[in-house]
C-alpha cells in the first residue's frame, strides 16, 4: 500500500478508534486502576490497596451471587438455544419461498428495536396476582389461589430473559443455516440418513459457528444484566451487575470496581473459551 | 426438510407460532390496556376505554419529566444514528484494505460487544469522577451509546462490503472517476440500502438503551431511565401509555427504515438493475 492511501485508510477508522480508545479502554482502565483505590465514606483516595479484592473475595454474599448469575446464565443459555434453534430450524428448512422466510424472520428480529424495560414491564398484566394467567387458571378450575411464583421470582426472571434474549440465538443459527448447501442434505438423504439423523450429523455440526456466537450473546448479556433481576425478581433475586449498583449508591467506587474486574475476567475467560469454536470474522 | 408437508412442519409451525405470540403478547397486552377507563387498573377487566392516562403522560407532575426525556430521548437517538453510519461507513471501507492495527481494531469492536453494559457505564461514570467532569447525556452518554451501536455498524458494514463487487468501483475508476467521485457516485448509491439499516440500529439502539445511559446521563434523564423510575413509584396504567407511545415510536422507526428501503429498491430496478443485484 502507498503512503497517500494508508494515510487515508488511517483516517477513516479515526471516528471508530477514537471512540473505543476514549469510552472502552480508557473507562475499563480507569476501573482497574481504582479497584485498588482506598476509599472512605465521603470521598475515594488513589492507593494501592488488594483489600477490595480480599473483602469482596473473603465474602459469601459474593459466592453465592455469582453462583446465583451463572445459574441464570446457565439455565437462560439452554432454553434459549433449544427455542431459538428450533425457532430457527423451522423458518430456514421448512418454509419454501425465500420472501416469506425474509417476513418471518423479521417478524423474530422486530422486537430488537423496541424498548426492552417495556417489554419487561408488558409481563406484569400478565402474570401479576390477578394477572391473565391466574385468572384464566382459577377460571378453568385448575387452581384455587392465585399462583404467587409467578411474577416477582426466579421463574419470571429466566422468563424475561428467555423472552428478551432468544433472538440473539435465532438470528446467527439462522445464518449459518442458510448457508449450508443443500446437496448435502439430499446427500444424506440418499445415503439412508432419516431426518433426525441428517440433523444430528449435518446440521448440527454446521450450525457450530451460530450457535457459539449467539451463546456469546446470552452468557454476557446475562452474566452482566441487573435491570431484569431487579424488575421481575422485585427485588428477591441477586445479580453481581445488582451487587455492583448497590456498592455504587453506598458510594464505595473501589468495591463496585473490584467487582467489576472480577465480573470482566470472568466474562473474558468464558468467552474465550467459546471462541476457540468460532472465527467470527468468516462468519459475516 | 423440502418435500412434502409432513407432521413435523405442523408441529414446528405450531412452535413458531407460539413463539410469536409468546413475543408479542405481553406487549399487545400492554398497549389493550394502555386505553383503559380513568378508573380501570394495571390488569384486566377494562374499565372502560378512555385516553385519560395518554392525557396524564403530558402533566409534567404527575409522571416526572416525560415531554423532556422524550426529546433528549430523540436528540439523542438522531445523532447517535447520525455518527454510526457515518463511522461505520467509513471504517468499513478502510477494513477492506489490510493496515496495521486492523486485527486489534477488530477485537476491540468485538470487545465494546461483549463487555457487559453496566462495566461500561460504571467506567465512564467512573472516569469522569476521577476526572472531575460532570456526566451529561449529550457528552459521556453519547460516547457510552456510541459504544454498542458502533460495534452493530461495522459487523454489518463487513457483512455489506463482503458481497460487494469491487469491479463497479474498478470501471468508474478506468472511466476516470476520482476516489471520491467513487464513493459519492457508485459505492455510496448501491450500499445505501444497508446504510438506513445501519442507521435503524442506531436510532432504536440508542433510543432504548439503559444500562449504558445508568451513570452516563447525569443529571437530566433519558427516556428509558425515566421509565425505569417510574415502575418504582407509578402504580397506575399511565405506566402502559408511556410503553405504547416509546413502543410506537419504535414502530415508527422501524416502519420509516423499511419504506426507505422499499422507495430505495424500487428506484434502483428503474435506473438499471445492476445496482440493484450487488446490494
Amino acid at each position: 500500500m502507498n503512503r497517500a492511501k494508508s494515510w487515508v485508510t488511517y483516517l477513516q477508522v479515526a471516528p471508530l478508534a477514537l471512540v473505543f480508545l476514549l469510552f472502552l479502554i480508557v473507562p475499563i482502565a480507569t476501573i482497574v486502576v481504582v479497584s485498588f483505590f482506598d476509599y472512605n465514606t465521603t470521598q475515594i483516595i488513589p492507593a494501592f490497596l488488594l483489600q477490595n479484592y480480599e473483602e469482596l473475595l473473603l465474602s459469601p454474599v459474593t459466592w453465592r451471587t455469582y453462583q446465583q448469575t451463572v445459574q441464570f446464565a446457565l439455565i437462560t443459555w439452554a432454553l434459549t438455544l433449544l427455542i431459538g434453534f428450533t425457532v430457527a430450524y423451522f423458518v430456514a428448512f421448512h418454509v419454501r419461498s425465500s420472501t416469506m422466510q425474509t417476513v418471518l424472520f423479521l417478524l423474530c428480529t422486530i422486537p430488537f428495536w423496541t424498548s426492552n424495560v417495556i417489554r419487561m414491564i408488558s409481563w406484569i398484566p400478565f402474570l401479576g396476582r390477578h394477572g391473565l394467567a391466574n385468572t384464566t387458571l382459577m377460571n378453568l378450575g385448575l387452581i384455587d389461589q392465585p399462583l404467587e411464583f409467578l411474577l416477582y421470582s426466579d421463574f419470571s426472571v429466566v422468563l424475561a430473559y428467555v423472552h428478551l434474549y432468544t433472538l440473539f440465538m435465532v438470528v446467527p443459527i439462522f445464518n449459518s443455516m442458510v448457508r449450508i448447501d443443500r446437496s448435502l442434505l439430499e446427500a444424506a438423504r440418499d445415503g439412508g440418513a432419516s431426518a433426525w439423523q441428517t440433523l444430528w450429523a449435518v446440521i448440527v455440526p454446521l450450525c457450530k459457528p451460530g450457535i457459539a456466537i449467539g451463546s456469546i450473546f446470552i452468557v454476557t448479556i446475562v452474566m452482566g444484566d441487573f435491570v431484569t433481576v431487579r424488575l421481575m425478581s422485585g427485588g428477591q433475586s441477586a445479580s453481581v451487575g445488582l451487587m455492583m449498583l448497590n456498592a455504587m449508591s453506598l458510594l464505595q467506587y473501589p468495591a463496585a470496581a473490584a467487582n467489576a474486574v472480577v465480573l470482566l475476567l470472568l466474562v473474558l475467560f468464558t468467552v474465550a473459551a467459546m471462541m476457540r469454536l468460532v472465527d467470527i470474522r468468516k462468519e459475516l | 426438510m423440502p418435500g412434502r408437508r409432513g407432521p413435523a412442519y405442523w408441529l414446528l409451525a405450531g412452535f413458531f407460532a407460539l413463539f410469536v405470540l409468546f413475543l408479542y403478547g405481553p406487549t399487545i397486552t400492554i398497549l389493550v390496556l394502555s386505553f383503559q377507563g380513568p378508573k380501570g387498573g394495571l390488569t384486566f377487566p377494562m374499565n372502560g376505554v378512555s385516553l385519560h392516562w395518554f392525557g396524564n403522560l403530558f402533566e409534567k407532575q404527575m409522571v416526572g419529566d416525560f415531554a423532556g426525556s422524550f426529546k433528549r430521548s430523540m436528540v439523542l437517538g438522531l445523532g447517535v444514528m447520525v455518527v454510526t453510519v457515518v463511522a461505520s461507513f467509513s471504517a468499513g471501507l478502510a477494513f477492506r484494505n489490510r493496515f496495521r492495527g486492523s486485527g486489534v481494531l477488530f477485537y476491540l469492536a468485538i470487545a465494546s460487544l461483549i463487555v457487559p453494559s453496566i462495566l461500561i457505564s460504571l467506567g465512564i461514570g467512573l472516569l469522569y469522577r476521577v476526572l472531575g467532569w460532570e456526566t451529561a447525556w449529550y457528552s459521556s452518554g453519547f460516547g457510552a451509546h456510541l459504544t454498542w451501536t458502533l460495534p452493530f455498524g461495522l459487523l454489518i458494514m463487513f457483512a455489506v462490503f463482503n458481497r460487494f463487487d469491487r469491479r463497479y468501483e474498478e470501471a468508474a475508476r478506468d472511466l476516470g472517476a476520482t476516489p471520491w467521485q467513487t464513493i459519492r457516485f457508485v459505492v455510496l448509491p448501491i450500499l445505501l440500502p444497508s446504510l438506513v439499516g445501519v442507521g435503524l440500529f442506531g436510532f432504536t439502539l440508542s433510543y432504548d438503551e439503559f444500562a449504558r445511559s445508568l451513570y452516563t446521563a447525569g443529571t437530566f434523564n433519558t427516556l428509558p431511565l425515566e421509565i425505569y423510575g417510574m415502575t418504582t413509584n407509578v402504580t397506575t396504567p399511565v405506566l402502559y401509555a408511556l410503553g405504547t407511545v416509546t413502543t410506537g415510536v419504535s414502530f415508527l422507526a422501524i416502519g420509516l427504515a423499511f419504506g426507505v428501503f422499499a422507495i430505495l429498491r424500487r428506484r434502483q430496478q428503474r435506473h438499471g438493475s445492476d445496482a440493484g443485484r450487488a446490494a
